[in-house]
């Protein structure tokens, strides 16, 4: 039985260290993560699940602002710029951000194109993004009903990103 | 069973964004605080008891009561309607208001505004993503609060909570400082020597200046 727990236990932390590695999370995930304890273990998920709501909403509202060439609205477009980089940023979805701010680029000069081609790396990242973390919270969930507790450090033999490192003393 | 417990320091977090008021919420009540969230200023201010719009010129007029005592506000900067800024301005105006302390909360890093927001009397300004080491700013506001409703007890009287004899921090020196207190020595009485002498061997001062590295 123990066996099993420190195989699902280590297999979870390879993979959450992975997701940083490949610019998936960044330091806020850490953080985000440090607000849950054992009165709050669905915390870090419903936060997530929020955000993904609000990535499917927000991507949708500017599709239809920039559908019309003649008739695109900037202001809106800009609006959920902001939201959602605030949102992604808050989550620590490092990839999700960043393209966020190239989409804000766009939206400044009024780049219809550019922001077309943003919108859909949006809907790509975040996309690829949650179906990342579900398989993170899968594992999680197997952890817990092999009767074992989520590993909440980051092994210190990993080398990361200086630029993504997550906290080690998280 | 006759305990009153101690009411906690009661934070009115104040964000258009549900998601933002999402993890506000659990940042503070992470740090021991409760939280009472809010939606838009014009919430807030209803909540505290003020009327929003002026009626009367008088900007202390209240329309009810207080619902609830707050200890501190915590606010979004952009927000629609009522801004962040908006909210400060009428609770420094308020006569009744103004102590409580004030904090803005922006995801943009723009000086101008923050000091606009320092100005106008708001105690942090705290850059978004906000994070828990952040909310350690607040501890002194709710010390002083925890002291202050202490205070106001009519039981026993309450030690100030910092005694510096009783802490065992090594305190640094600047060298300049360092250069000072070895001047002065000479200076003090056999008396007066001893004494210190005493208490350096009891362990409870401060330990020998030359075992410190300073780094200046």
């Amino acid at each position: 039985m123990n066996t099993v727990v420190a195989k699902l236990q280590r297999q979870f932390q390879d993979y959450l260290v992975s997701l940083y590695q490949q610019g998936f999370l960044d330091n806020q995930f850490t953080e985000l993560r440090k607000l849950q304890d054992e009165g709050t273990p669905d915390f870090v998920a419903e936060v997530v699940s929020l955000f993904f709501d609000d990535c499917s909403k927000l991507i949708n509202s500017m599709s239809r602002s920039l559908e019309r060439p003649e008739n695109v609205d900037f202001k809106q477009v800009d609006s959920g710029v902001h939201q959602l980089k605030g949102s992604s940023s808050s989550v620590g979805a490092r990839r999700v951000k960043n393209v966020c701010i190239s989409f804000k680029e766009c939206c400044d000069v009024q780049n219809r194109e550019g922001c077309l081609r943003c919108l859909q790396q949006v809907d790509y990242e975040y996309k690829m993004l949650k179906t990342k973390l579900q398989d993170l919270f899968n594992l999680e969930q197997q952890i817990v009903q092999a009767g074992g507790a989520i590993p909440q450090h980051f092994p210190s033999y990993t080398i990361l990103r200086p630029d993504i490192r997550p906290c080690l003393d998280a | 069973m006759g305990v009153v417990t101690e009411s906690q320091f009661h934070v009115l977090a104040v964000d258009d964004s549900l998601f933002d008021r999402k993890m506000i919420e659990r940042l503070l009540q992470k740090s021991s605080c409760q939280v009472t969230t809010v939606d838009s200023g014009s919430k807030a201010l209803e909540l505290l008891g003020l009327r929003e719009s002026n009626e009367s010129d008088d900007p202390n007029a209240t329309s009810t009561s207080p619902e609830v005592e707050i200890n501190l506000i915590i606010t979004d900067y952009c927000m629609p309607g009522m801004t962040g800024y908006d909210l400060l301005k009428r609770v420094k105006e308020s006569a009744a208001f103004r102590s409580i302390p004030v904090v803005i909360m922006s995801s943009e890093n723009v000086p101008a505004r923050i000091s606009r927001c320092l100005e106008e009397g708001a105690e942090e300004f705290f850059l978004k993503p906000v994070k828990l080491a952040d909310l350690t700013k607040l501890k002194p506001h709710m010390m002083k609060t925890k002291l202050k409703k202490e205070s106001e007890k009519p039981a026993e009287e309450v030690k100030p909570e910092i005694e510096e004899e009783e802490s065992p921090v090594i305190e640094i020196l600047t060298l300049h400082q360092e250069l000072e207190s070895e001047q002065q020595e000479p200076m003090l009485s056999n008396n007066k020597r001893k004494a210190m002498e005493e208490a350096i061997s009891s362990g409870r001062s401060r330990p020998k200046y030359n075992d410190i590295t300073t780094s200046v």
